[in-house]
């Protein structure tokens, strides 16, 4: 039948044949063209001619001071900075992910005073004063946050990538739940007063987080599993 | 995403005149803003942060009503006692929409400036956009257009400057119009309220307009006027999937009863037209008569007059009466909160 | 090589995906990432710009204003990129790509230029100061009214195009019951979470890459050959893989536009896809229509079939997804005829899909049987096992393994099938139509050469290291395990794993649900050598009490080599390592397809049954629960496996209610291309999901007894969704997905 391993195939085939006897003229015609081009860009470059285009282009500055993960921090950011872009090309805090990048996946969410948003739709500007919790100050390796270990104990992931986003939505969601908070299933079912951590409940308010893993029965174990712990 | 200066604003009135230099914009919660500036859609010079104006208060009125300020998040909004208990057909519309993040981060001014999700508006890869692009043409009319309008649209062909078939992606703004909301606005001159029926427009011979705000307009509030339908009300929304996903249809029906009969009501169509869809004529045709399946047909008839769908969403007329009939019908069981 | 008639025993399980805690906590590390060995600060960002017409020619980039922004190192464009020997493509694993080297426009959304800045902001802004001028050319899109065109692949591949067995034309006109009918799937996109990326950077002639893919091999040839460098010039790392689907199953464009990036400005370029990006240059699965008839004897004996199959392909590459694939062989019919056809379009190209043919071809398939079990007045189970292929009826040739009976008798009875209302649209609970539907789920089970290295380290620790990937498919828990295993019985947990780095032992693509039964016999061959080289050592070693014992009399169990005639004399591998000056003991090792392999067929089947709950008036349809079981060989361990299995089942769900690319048929572009509306299920979409697994194992296929998991759980599940839809409505939609708008119309 049809498979991807076809293309494998083609790889050991195509290895036989492969480069030790490339003519070497082509290569070095290339290494060497590129070398040139890189002097050519160094000088080239318009460092100098910083005309009016680049001043236009010229990132607008702004000083933001705010805490993560406990820690205040200073940073001078270009304004257009999400927080997720900080998090992860700024301060190295790469647990928050960047799926969709326009607030369609919630890979990205992080706590932002508490509740859950997505990073990558908030400016970073915005945030002076503001407490930011990522998946790094959830909980570490030998110190799991109870969210994190419900995971684990459930393998509520498959590849991994939507996951430190779906713990911090399943942490805010145990704190939406003892506030009383309702969703679309509240009115469905006419439990509009404190609603109970339902299973059609859990899915609804884990909806906000896409796995295309398709790990969903875990994830609604693990969060079941956290909302009966009462973990705080 | 272009450069641009951000302006944390501290009061309305320095807000105000912030944002009337050319190319500023509004800042609330930046769900559908900064999306749209990711895309290229939008490019203000400078943001004005209007999230610490403390206009994130829900009050009563005195004419017994509710004021909802500007920047009350959706998620606070949805979960307001008051709210709930008198006006759940706004909060069943709030919550149904996005999804918690996003909730907690949209707020109420910028869910009522929220823009269509027209792939040909979206896409500025896409040349033909009267609303992004004025005078560019409509490239949804030929194109796909399966989550487009089939009320209130502007049709004068393709290349014509005026043709719009986009529709208003809000949830809130369906449960607002049913509700009878009024926008309460300051500008430079001062401070007016507009019926929110009156504040979305179509698209008439300007489809690049969305609303009759001005520009250096901002939002203060929502006035809610007294609860009306807190007993009788149902938020529908039709989708392709269960949660997270915009309407294909949704309805907003309330209905004021006086035993089996309607006194009064309030009804509303998301995802068919540029603006939330209102039926006065509906309304009417409900008032007064019994609450059954006949009535309820009648009116979702009345409702879908003049509507005209194309190549991929001429399915939305019978789905949008039968959204309404169903909707009509949980909202006279009385079953919402 | 071990031998393939070793009894499978189960291995002993680890109680948690080995790596759960790196990704629980944010510490495991995807290809955009990483911050070194380079100086962070090196950094420098790509952006991909995406022609906007179908089909033409570039006339010009003006890329002076983006040049001058604020940031901006490069703008490579056709005009000016360095020149690269590019070899011609070899479809489908060698891919045409669309590397910067000539004008010539074939599909919208076509990577043309790439903008090189300090940061990803301010890339994408200099990205919107071009000025592109193209002259347009007329496109070929709307592949659906353009069937007629259709013609045979170029390269079918191993699967001819036409294929025919017996005389359909007679046994049609025999056939007491014929239904005939159109169904169509449409084009897909893979959308892994993670989306496409690549950090490259040169050192000298050599060139590393952090690469997010399924075959770190795979991007080592083809970039080497690309780029005319020797093969052992190109490292590819990817310790994990955030999603990949097939998507990331070959080295698409923008693996070189990042390297001749960071070629040209002399850093490390990081060059990650955006989502809009992954509709079109990553491969799609095509659109099929499939006209398929059937015709049975009057007791519902399948007597001809007959499926033609027309799908779109892109003008650059043939790529034929073979769904009539499953009408050849699932059922015994005397006689079968099937043919697949292209229609060339100016879109991207299209690619392998998780189950790529068994996907749509059980989704076409087990919906047109389903209508003729209805036509027949017969339970569609029931004609599932009146057609009962025992043996492989495509190449007449057995099985090595096949126990779908007992799958679909311990389906049916957890599920409840024998309560099924057998008239559609008569079971009714309040607004909601209840229906049961069910399909027959089929994969094949493939197997490559793999290698792999076992180590055990200083203090008996053991190390196993393999150049495969983990998408989230467990593969280095499969690797903890097997290693542990074979190994004489260690804990798995205490074992160290090493994947994703092409400069370990070379290992398959993780495709075609092959890396486990091709990764795992052969981590089993290099720990079986680890102990030979084990106990020649002890042999040696006078302070031991195994001191001059033979290796035949040596075997290893729980971290010790035993004498086989006496228990009690033992040492444990800690102390041989010590003993051998902490010197780690380290033995490669290796696994191919079994020989024999083609006098059989290894194929996976599972029982897939569904109930949905329609509302009338909505029309949206609630997956309220699935019952599944297959056979898949051994399941290696249950919890990661039973959750790719579900996985595949949500897949399914999707490929039946939800996910579909809509290309605008005047500018040929996806205008769905974010995931706000291409939809993929939410958690709200998924009701209970009940998998089991018969845990027979294949010992044919394998020493393992496992065939793979991977794929067989998206098949069969849409057919099983869209026949419980008929069962609850009446309405039959042969037309996926079915929305409730194609519900409320039918």
């Amino acid at each position: 039948m049809a498979s991807c391993t076809d293309l494998e195939e083609e790889l050991v085939r195509d290895e036989s044949v492969a480069t030790p006897h490339e003519p070497e003229m082509s290569r070095r015609n290339f290494l060497t063209a590129t070398t040139a081009l890189t002097a050519a860009l160094a000088v080239g470059l318009p460092h100098a001619a910083d005309a009016q285009s680049t001043t236009a282009s010229a990132p607008r500055m702004a000083d933001l001071l705010l805490t993560i993960n406990g820690k205040q921090q200073a940073l001078p950011i270009d304004t257009r900075t999400t927080l997720l872009d900080l998090l992860r090309e700024n301060l190295e805090l790469t647990g928050s992910k960047k799926g969709c990048d326009h607030g369609q996946c919630g890979a990205c969410t992080v706590l932002l005073n508490g509740r859950r948003v997505n990073s990558c739709l908030t400016l970073a500007v915005t945030l002076s004063g503001a407490e930011v919790t990522t998946i790094e100050g959830l909980g570490q390796p030998g110190n799991l946050h109870p969210a994190q270990q419900a995971f684990v104990d459930h393998d509520g992931f498959q590849c991994g990538y939507c996951t430190p986003g779906q713990i911090n939505s399943a942490a805010a969601l145990i704190d939406e739940f003892k506030r009383g908070e309702l969703s679309q299933v509240s009115f469905e079912t006419g439990k509009t007063d404190h609603p109970q951590a339902t299973e059609r409940e859990i899915k609804e308010r884990m909806s906000g987080n896409i796995c295309r893993c398709g790990a969903y029965p875990n994830i609604v174990a693990a969060v079941r599993a956290l909302t009966m712990g009462g973990v705080a | 995403m272009n450069p641009f200066t951000y302006e944390r604003a501290a009061a309305a009135d320095t807000a105000i005149r912030a944002a009337s230099s050319h190319g500023a914009k509004f800042l609330g919660g930046g769900t559908n803003l900064v999306d749209l500036m990711k895309y290229g859609v939008e490019h203000p010079t400078t943001l004005v942060d209007v999230n610490h104006l403390g206009m994130d208060q829900v009050t009563p009125t005195a004419a017994g009503g509710m004021f909802v300020g500007g920047s009350v998040r959706n998620s606070d909004l949805a979960n307001n006692p008051a709210i709930v208990r008198n006006y759940p057909l706004l909060s069943h519309a709030l919550l149904a929409g996005a999804s918690p993040q996003l909730r907690n981060m949209a707020t109420t001014a910028g869910n009522l400036l929220q823009r269509t999700r027209c792939y040909y508006f979206m896409d500025t890869a896409f040349p033909a956009c009267n609303k992004r692009e004025p005078g560019s043409g409509c490239a949804a009319l030929n194109g796909f257009n399966r989550i487009h309008a089939v009320l209130g649209q502007t049709d004068e062909g393709a290349a014509s400057p005026h043709t719009c078939i986009a529709t208003n992606p809000s949830d809130m703004n369906v449960a607002m119009y049913a509700l009878g909301a009024v926008v309460e606005v300051q500008g430079p001159k001062g401070k007016r309220s507009i019926a929110v029926a009156d504040f979305h427009r179509l698209p008439g011979k300007n489809p690049e307009l969305d609303t009759n705000l001005r520009p250096d307009e901002l939002i203060l509030g929502v006035t809610l006027p007294p609860a009306t339908f807190a007993k009788n009300s149902w938020y529908l929304k039709v989708r392709d999937r269960q949660s997270y996903a915009f309407a294909l249809v949704s309805v907003a029906a309330g209905l004021e009863m006086n035993g089996g009969t309607i006194k009064s009501a309030g009804l509303a169509l998301g995802g068919v037209a540029h603006k939330p869809w209102q039926s006065k004529e509906a309304e009417r045709a409900l008032a007064g008569k019994p609450a059954n399946r006949t009535t309820f047909m009648d009116a979702a008839n009345v409702a879908l007059t003049g509507a005209h769908g194309y190549k991929d969403n001429a399915f939305k007329v019978e789905m949008a009466k039968q959204t309404i009939v169903r909707a009509l019908t949980l909202a006279a069981q009385g079953v919402q909160a | 090589m071990i031998q393939e008639q070793v009894t499978p025993h189960r291995q002993k399980q680890m109680d948690h995906r080995y790596d759960a805690v790196a990704k629980v906590t944010g510490t495991a590390q995807y290809a955009a990432e990483f911050t070194g060995p380079f100086p962070a600060k090196d950094v420098t960002y790509g952006y991909v710009v995406q022609s906007t017409i179908p089909n033409g020619t570039l006339l010009s980039i003006n890329a002076d204003a983006a040049e001058a922004a604020s940031g901006v190192l490069a703008v490579l464009t056709p005009f000016n990129a360095p020149k690269l020997p590019v070899p011609p493509p070899n479809p489908p694993a060698r891919r045409n790509l669309t590397v910067l080297q000539d004008a010539t426009v074939s599909y919208n959304g076509q990577p043309i230029a790439v903008v090189v800045a300090l940061s990803l902001a301010q890339a994408q802004y200099a990205a919107s100061l071009l000025t592109i001028r193209y002259k347009q050319e007329p496109a070929k899109l709307e592949f659906r009214k353009h069937l007629a065109e259709a013609r045979s692949p170029k390269q079918p591949g191993k699967e001819p195009a036409v294929n025919h067995r017996g005389d359909t034309t007679a046994a049609f006109a025999k056939a007491s019951v014929v239904v005939e009918g159109t169904y169509v799937t449409p084009i897909q996109n893979h959308n892994p979470m993670e989306p496409h990326s690549t950090i490259a950077w040169w050192e000298g002639e050599k060139l590393n890459l952090y690469d997010s893919t399924q075959a770190i091999s795979g991007v080592k040839q083809s970039i080497a050959k690309l780029f005319q460098i020797p093969v052992d010039f190109v490292r590819v790392q990817c310790p994990y893989t955030g999603g990949g689907f097939g998507s990331k199953g070959s080295m698409w464009s923008h693996v070189p536009l990042a390297a001749l990036s960071a070629r040209v400005v002399g850093k490390p370029v990081k060059l990650v896809l955006g989502r809009e990006q992954m509709f079109g240059p990553v491969g799609a699965r095509p659109s099929t229509v499939n006209r398929i008839k059937l015709g049975a004897t009057s007791d519902g004996k399948l007597v001809a079939m007959q499926h033609d199959v027309v799908m779109n392909a892109s003008v650059l590459e043939d790529f034929t997804e073979h769904s009539a694939g499953v009408t050849k062989m699932l059922y015994k019919s005397p006689a079968v005829s099937v043919t697949e056809k292209l229609v060339e379009q100016n879109l991207g190209v299209s690619t392998f899909q998780r189950a790529p043919g068994e996907a749509p071809g059980t989704a076409v398939l087990e919906t047109a049987m389903d209508e003729l079990a209805i036509r027949l007045n017969m339970d569609p189970l029931q004609l599932r096992l009146i057609n009962y292929a025992d043996t492989d009826p495509s190449q007449d040739r057995p099985f090595t393994s096949k126990n779908l009976k007992v799958a679909y008798q311990q389906a049916a009875a957890r599920f409840g099938w024998s309560k099924r209302p057998t008239q559609a649209g008569t079971q009714i609970e309040g607004n909601n139509l209840i229906g049961y539907g069910m399909a027959t789920a089929t994969y094949p089970a493939n197997r490559s050469a793999a290698q792999a290295v076992v180590r055990i380290l200083p203090g008996g620790r053991a190390f196993v290291g393999s150049g495969t990937q983990d998408l989230g498919t467990g593969m280095y828990t499969m690797l903890a395990q097997t290693c542990a295993d074979s190994l004489g019985g260690l804990d798995p947990a205490t074992v160290q794993v090493k994947l994703g780095d092409s400069t370990l032992p070379k290992a398959p693509v993780s495709g075609g649900s092959q890396s486990t039964a091709s990764v795992c016999p052969a981590v089993q061959d290099a720990a079986a050598q680890v102990i030979l080289k084990l106990s020649e050592l002890v042999a040696l070693q006078t302070a031991s009490p195994l001191f001059g014992k033979g290796s035949s009399e040596l075997t290893a169990k729980d971290g010790r080599l035993v004498a086989k005639n006496n228990p009690a004399l033992a040492d444990s591998f800690a102390s041989i390592v010590q003993r051998n000056g902490n010197i780690p003991v380290e033995a490669m090792g290796s696994a191919e397809k079994s020989e024999g392999a083609d006098a059989y067929t290894s194929q996976s089947f599972g029982a897939v049954f569904a109930e949905v709950a329609v509302d009338k008036d909505t029309h949206m349809v609630e997956v309220r629960r699935i019952v599944a079981t297959y056979d898949i060989g051994t399941l290696l361990n249950d919890k990661t496996g039973t959750n790719q299995l579900e996985g595949g089942i949500v897949w399914g769900v999707s490929f039946a209610l939800h996910e579909e690319t809509h290309i605008d048929p005047v500018y040929g572009r996806t205008v769905n291309e974010n995931l706000a509306e291409y939809h993929v299920p939410v958690n709200a979409d998924i009701g209970t999901l009940d998998v089991t697994v018969l845990n027979i194992a294949d010992t044919k296929f394998n020493p393992l007894g496992a065939r793979g998991i991977g794929e067989i759980g998206i098949t069969g599940a849409a057919a099983a969704v869209g026949n419980a839809i008929f069962n609850a409505t009446g309405k039959r939609v042969r037309e996926f997905p079915i929305t409730p708008d194609k519900i409320m119309t039918a």
